[in-house]
């Protein structure tokens, strides 16, 4: 069974300049980022728990949306027209924020970025469950961050983990999570 | 633990719009790189391999739509399942999809997974894996997952790619694309050409053909655009699919292979790690270019061919080897008898994945 160990959110609209610097303050590759990684690393920020920076394969990276990185796509396609540029060019990949979050927390398990429709829990928590299956992931970062632009988004996420003692991960306690 | 199968395939590439032609046109040491000038508005010309856009549009869909919907009728019809059924699933593997198009047009990936869907009038949910350049053999993992998790009797799996200006002016800002016929693990390799392709997997439950047995997604947790010099996360999922087999099982081991300095070498590296130095390895980026969302499932498709024909496909464009481990690459056709394979990705993200498949019956 999955378990609800920790979650985080950013509200619409918050400046997340101002959110890294006061939460995290010393990594300063978050300045590079595009506005959907942003908000995947600052949210993993908050779910890491102890101790960190220490690798470890038996931690996934999954991340859901339905923008992938298409916020980011519009920037890189307006430089295009004078001088493409490769450092926006290299987050026009839907994943990049699985990598952000690995390489930030030396997460070495799978990552994988889903693209879905819209966010239906059901469907969210059967995909997070599915990879469980490998037998050597024990815990996740999961996570629905939806940059429809820099500032318009949605973003939660969890830190789940196989028979932990948290709640049960399931619909009822993600809406009771989500709605807190 | 039931076995996933595949029971219907399907490829469109400039080589063929079949398993059978685009293998037969391998086996020729056809390809269809060529220099472009102009394409898609580019200021500067590159080496691809594209898909005849007059030939498969379809009016009223785009060309990337229009190859995503064959790939999968022709995959659908070959399985002989009911696509329309709630217990088929449709995993969709892309990086760029519509892209070519966002002036003009809503090109979220999500949509182009609900066309696909709606085309066959299937009622779930669409998924799409966009997991970079390991997208096809990650969306086969999830296919796997998928029937394994229970709720779906089929899953048809297809990876598509369109080139395009962002695509093509994004691979050359970053100083990436080499000027002439890529050259995988060759020493003289210098960069990667971009292709065009679809391809689809119809996944089942059986006993015989082709399985799917099992795969694995590693981070290099090292750098967003650059592969890991230890090869860590190609290792690790190499080191996963190896707990189900031999080396000695191996027919070969299906590279990446982009003809990137950094990739290949960092390959070499993983599969001295994972113990795979006197297995065999062939690329296919020679022949197809790099078809992005595409090749996990057409590379898997064709090394599948070859095994079926007892053959060992050629490595088109290397001649000697560039890499500092000396891997077994094979420059041209030979025979096995071996009936399994190892499938090999890596990606921007720091992404990496295997896949072992393994022919019906052969014993571990």
């Amino acid at each position: 069974m999955l378990t609800i160990m920790r979650f985080a959110s950013i509200p619409g609209g918050t400046d997340l300049t101002a959110l890294y610097r006061a939460t995290v303050g010393d990594y300063p590759k978050f300045f590079k980022m595009d506005t959907a990684c942003k908000l995947g690393f600052l949210l993993a920020e908050q779910l890491a728990d102890e101790p960190r920076f220490t690798s470890r394969e038996d931690r996934a990276v999954l991340m859901f949306s339905t923008c992938g990185s298409l916020c980011n796509d519009r920037h890189y396609e307006e430089s295009v027209k004078d001088f493409p540029s490769p450092s926006l060019f290299v987050y026009t990949l839907p994943n990049i924020i699985t990598g952000e979050i690995a390489i930030r927390n030396k997460y070495e398990g799978e990552t994988s970025a889903y693209v879905l429709e819209r966010f239906e829990p059901e469907q969210f928590i059967a995909l997070v469950e599915q990879a469980f299956q490998d037998g050597v992931t024990r815990s996740a970062v999961c996570g629905w961050v939806d940059a429809r632009a820099d500032d318009d988004f949605t973003a939660f996420a969890f830190l789940v983990e196989r028979d932990g003692p948290g709640k049960e991960f399931n619909v009822q306690n993600l809406y009771g999570t989500v709605n807190q | 633990m039931r076995k996933v199968v595949c029971i219907g395939e399907s490829i469109l590439s400039p080589l063929g719009a079949t398993p059978a032609e685009n293998f037969a046109a391998v086996c020729r040491g056809e390809s269809a790189l060529r220099r472009y000038e102009g394409m898609f508005g580019c200021r500067e010309p590159f080496v691809a391999s594209l898909m005849d856009r007059e030939r498969w549009t379809v009016p009223g869909r785009t060309f990337f739509d229009s190859i995503v919907i064959e790939a999968a009728r022709r995959a659908v019809d070959a399985a002989g399942i009911d696509p329309a059924s709630p217990r088929t699933g449709f995993v969709l593997s892309t990086i760029k999809g519509n892209i070519e198009h966002i002036d003009t047009q809503d090109v979220t990936l999500a949509v182009s997974a609900r066309r696909l869907s709606d085309t066959f009038g299937n009622p779930n949910p669409a998924v799409v894996v966009s997991n970079a350049c390991i997208s096809g053999l990650a969306a086969l993992l999830q296919g796997r997952r998928m029937l394994l998790g229970g709720g779906f009797d089929h899953v048809v799996v297809v990876g598509a790619e369109a080139q395009s200006r962002f695509i093509v002016t994004g691979f050359q800002s970053l100083k990436a694309l080499s000027e002439a016929p890529c050259k995988p693990f060759d020493v003289s390799r210098d960069g990667l050409n971009l292709g065009e392709a679809a391809a689809a997997v119809v996944l089942g439950f059986g006993e015989d053909g082709w399985e799917l047995v099992d795969g694995a997604v590693r981070n290099d947790a090292n750098h967003i655009s650059g592969p890991s010099r230890t090869g860590e996360g190609s290792y690790k999922a190499l080191r996963y699919v190896l707990r189900q087999c031999y080396p000695e099982e191996l027919a070969f081991v299906n590279v990446h292979g982009t003809s990137t300095l950094y990739n290949d070498e960092m390959e070499s590296i993983a599969l001295e790690r994972a113990g795979l130095l006197d297995v065999p390895v062939n690329a296919l980026k020679g022949t197809f270019g790099h078809t992005m969302g595409a090749a996990g499932i057409l590379e898997s498709i064709l090394s599948m061919r070859s095994v079926d024909a007892g053959l060992i496909l050629p490595t088109r464009g290397f001649s000697e080897l560039g890499v500092s481990r000396p891997v077994r690459v094979s420059a041209s056709m030979r025979r096995t008898v071996k009936q399994a394979f190892v499938k090999l990705l890596s990606g921007f993200g720091g992404v990496n994945g295997a896949l072992l498949f393994r022919k019906g019956g052969g014993a571990c």
